[in-house]
């Protein structure tokens, strides 16, 4: 089979993320651009896997999606707290980190 | 026992009386300390207190010297080792005393005529609240003054140097509540460091060349030295008796040094530090005895040290600075003698001892005066106190008499034989000698008559009258002593050439003259000064304000420009230099670290911006990373 086409749609949906990330100001959406920067990957390691017909790929694949969940449940326990605190999920309100 | 030779004789170890030659160093020693730092109550018998340590101490030495008349000749140099004060490897540095013939001659004038200085002292002193600290920095004087003469090692002998010359800055500048005052001492202090700056370069010398500083292990090591060597110790320490002795380059403090009391002035002058460095010069006689142009330099410092007092001496109004151009001029023929070698040592030493009665008595006189005049110091203030100030000007007269040189009074015995050993060695020296006699001859006629004759033309508030007999008593003893002092120096039981002579050596030069016709062609150009003087200031009425003088006279005043050529050659380029210096330091030094700080500093505010706490901005710059990598990496793959 030819990976083209899977490299292709999770390249586009890499981009659609990444530029979500750097775009949106909403934490929960940009939180859910991550996800989709995450599952870009996962389907290239997929297409990979299949393509040379052994199971390394779906295993980072797994990897990425226990890490991914750990994440959502860290992350998002933080943005519940930030807007609890602030009453805004923006992520520029929050830029008091700073010099 | 004999521990080596010094000069000519042997040293032979204490006994006797001569075991506590250190007493004579530690009485006045003692009396500096409970007068320092003992109660203000002590001040009541501030008197007794003061002159106890110097009287006591004459006593020692006059003990030490009938005990040394009972040896022969040749033993008469004792040493009293006291104990070690440190060994390095082989430099071992014992304290201990000389007490030879040419040491117990200066310990007899310094605590003789130190303790009339301080009797005296009693009277002059006896409205000053601090009268106690004063009599304290004397017996501290007292006590450095001996310990220089008698040590019997350089380094030790140093430490009585540095002792003299703080006791001398602490005296100058006992009344540091005038400006002037403290500016003198000052002056003094930092010029007499140039001169211990030689002299502590001589001791390192020493220690370089013969390994030893101790006068046992010098001189007889110094035949063998080389010439070299020789000529720079010698000239080291020609530096370190100029400071001391204020001889020419280094005699511009002694002028301003008139700004301390004027019992101060006369134990400067007459007992010690002014004396120190002659006797150093004749302590290293050894040394120069193989240095033919250090000797030379010696000679010429001494002439025109000799002329330059003098001179200066014609033009001052102030009757202190008068007299203190007059001791640099007799000091400075001191040094001509100690400069022709074993011919003139004893000379200088015999001049040195009467100069010592005549000046302390002239110093003394002059204080008497101030005393009765309400501190005035001008002599054009002065004029026809001889009538109300008898004693006074009577013994000021034989002070008078002594240093012009009439017979018979003291200096001129010592001051011919001078003249007729400088003529016997260098016709140049001898023509110098016999000038600056006749310029002696006319300032001493000068202050006198300014101050004793004439018409009265004093303050309106002026009253003058005798000083009290605690301050004539000692004016007696020293005019006696500067009557009769020459000659019983010169002739009593062999005089002191024959008393010198196994430490200086001797050396008799033939005279081309006879001594008689040389006699009086030195008495003919003396009697010309006084006549010219008499001419100038005993004929005619003397103005109350100096006139404006000849350039010769406008010069003198100014001390011949010493101070001026001092500030342009020293002072200002050594402060352009510290300036430029500082400047080097705030704009090179400074400026290098302080510069690198904010060079820091600015990149790092630079660097800061990045830091913006935006989330996206980061994330932006995590992916342009990324990108930088995965191209990175294309890169190196591709070929």
């Amino acid at each position: 089979m030819s990976p083209t086409p899977y490299l292709v749609l999770a390249s586009i949906l890499f981009t659609i993320g990444g530029t979500g990330v750097l775009l949106r100001r909403n934490a929960l959406v940009a939180f859910m651009s991550v996800e989709l920067m995450l599952n870009a990957c996962n389907l290239a390691f997929v297409a990979f896997a299949r393509m040379h017909g052994d199971i390394d790929g779906q295993v980072a694949a797994f990897f990425v999606m226990v890490v991914a969940a750990a994440e959502v449940v860290v992350g998002l326990a933080i943005i519940v707290t930030i807007f609890r605190t602030r009453r805004s999920a923006s992520v520029d309100d929050a830029s008091l980190l700073k010099l | 026992m004999t521990l080596g030779e010094i000069g000519e004789q042997t040293v032979s170890t204490a006994g006797g009386v001569f075991s506590a030659a250190w007493l004579l160093i530690v009485f006045p020693l003692i009396g500096a300390a409970a007068l320092l730092l003992g109660s203000r109550r002590l001040d009541r018998a501030y008197g007794v207190l003061g002159c106890m340590a110097p009287l006591a101490s004459f006593v020692v030495a006059a003990a030490l010297f009938v005990a040394m008349l009972g040896r022969e000749p040749e033993q008469r140099a004792i040493s009293v080792p006291l104990y070690d004060l440190f060994a390095v490897g082989d430099y071992q540095v014992g304290v201990g005393l000389l007490v030879d013939q040419l040491s117990i001659a200066f310990s007899l004038l310094i605590t003789g005529v130190g303790s009339l200085i301080h009797v005296y002292s009693i009277g002059y002193m006896a409205h000053d609240e601090n009268r106690q600290r004063f009599f304290g920095y004397l017996n501290l004087f007292v006590a450095a003054m001996l310990l220089l003469v008698l040590a019997d090692d350089y380094l030790v002998l140093y430490v009585g140097w540095e002792g003299v010359g703080l006791a001398s800055y602490l005296l100058i500048g006992f009344w540091q509540h005038k400006d002037s005052a403290a500016v003198a001492a000052k002056k003094a202090f930092v010029v007499n460091r140039v001169g211990d700056f030689g002299m502590s370069l001589a001791v390192m010398s020493m220690v370089v060349v013969f390994g030893t500083t101790a006068f046992a292990g010098v001189f007889p090591a110094a035949a063998d030295a080389s010439e070299g060597w020789l000529i720079a110790i010698g000239l080291l320490l020609l530096l370190g008796a100029c400071g001391k002795s204020a001889q020419f380059p280094l005699q511009s403090w002694l002028l301003d040094a008139m700004e301390g009391p004027t019992p101060v002035s006369a134990l400067i002058h007459a007992a010690t530090m002014v004396t120190a460095g002659v006797y150093l010069v004749v302590r290293s006689a050894a040394i120069y005895a193989g240095a033919e142009p250090a000797q030379t330099a010696v000679v010429v410092v001494g002439t025109i040290t000799a002329l330059m007092g003098a001179i200066i001496g014609c033009a001052k109004d102030d009757i202190k600075k008068a007299l203190a151009g007059s001791t640099m001029s007799q000091i400075g023929y001191m040094m001509l003698a100690a400069g022709l070698g074993p011919a003139g040592y004893a000379f200088a030493i015999f001049h040195l001892l009467t100069h010592g009665f005549f000046k302390a008595e002239l110093f003394l006189g002059a204080g008497s005066v101030m005393h009765g005049m309400n501190d005035e110091v001008d002599m054009r203030r002065y004029g026809g106190l001889r009538t109300v100030m008898r004693t006074t000007y009577v013994t000021f007269a034989a002070g008078y008499l002594a240093i012009i040189g009439i017979p018979p009074f003291a200096g001129f015995f010592s001051k011919d034989s001078i003249i007729e050993a400088a003529f016997a060695n260098n016709f140049v020296a001898g023509l110098g000698a016999l000038v600056g006699a006749g310029i002696t001859g006319f300032y001493m006629t000068r202050v006198m008559l300014m101050t004793f004759f004439g018409e009265r033309r004093w303050a309106p508030d002026a009253h003058p009258h005798e000083s009290p007999s605690v301050m004539t008593v000692p004016l007696w003893i020293l005019a006696g002593l500067s009557l009769v002092g020459g000659a019983a120096l010169l002739y009593v039981g062999g005089g002191i050439v024959q008393w010198l002579e196994p430490v200086t050596g001797e050396e008799h030069v033939e005279l081309g003259i006879p001594v008689w016709a040389m006699t009086l062609v030195i008495l003919a150009v003396v009697l010309v000064g006084v006549a010219v003087a008499w001419q100038i200031f005993g004929r005619q009425p003397l103005p109350v304000t100096a006139p404006a003088g000849s350039p010769v006279t406008v010069a003198a005043r100014r001390d011949l420009y010493g101070d001026a050529v001092n500030e342009a050659v020293f002072m200002r380029p050594g402060q352009y230099l510290t300036r430029s210096l500082v400047y080097v330091d705030n704009r090179g030094v400074d400026g290098a670290v302080v510069g690198t700080a904010s060079a820091v500093g600015q990149f790092s505010s630079r660097l800061r911006r990045w830091q913006t706490g935006f989330v996206r901005s980061y994330a932006l710059s995590m992916l342009a990373g990324a990108a930088v990598v995965v191209i990175a990496m294309l890169l190196v793959r591709l070929p």
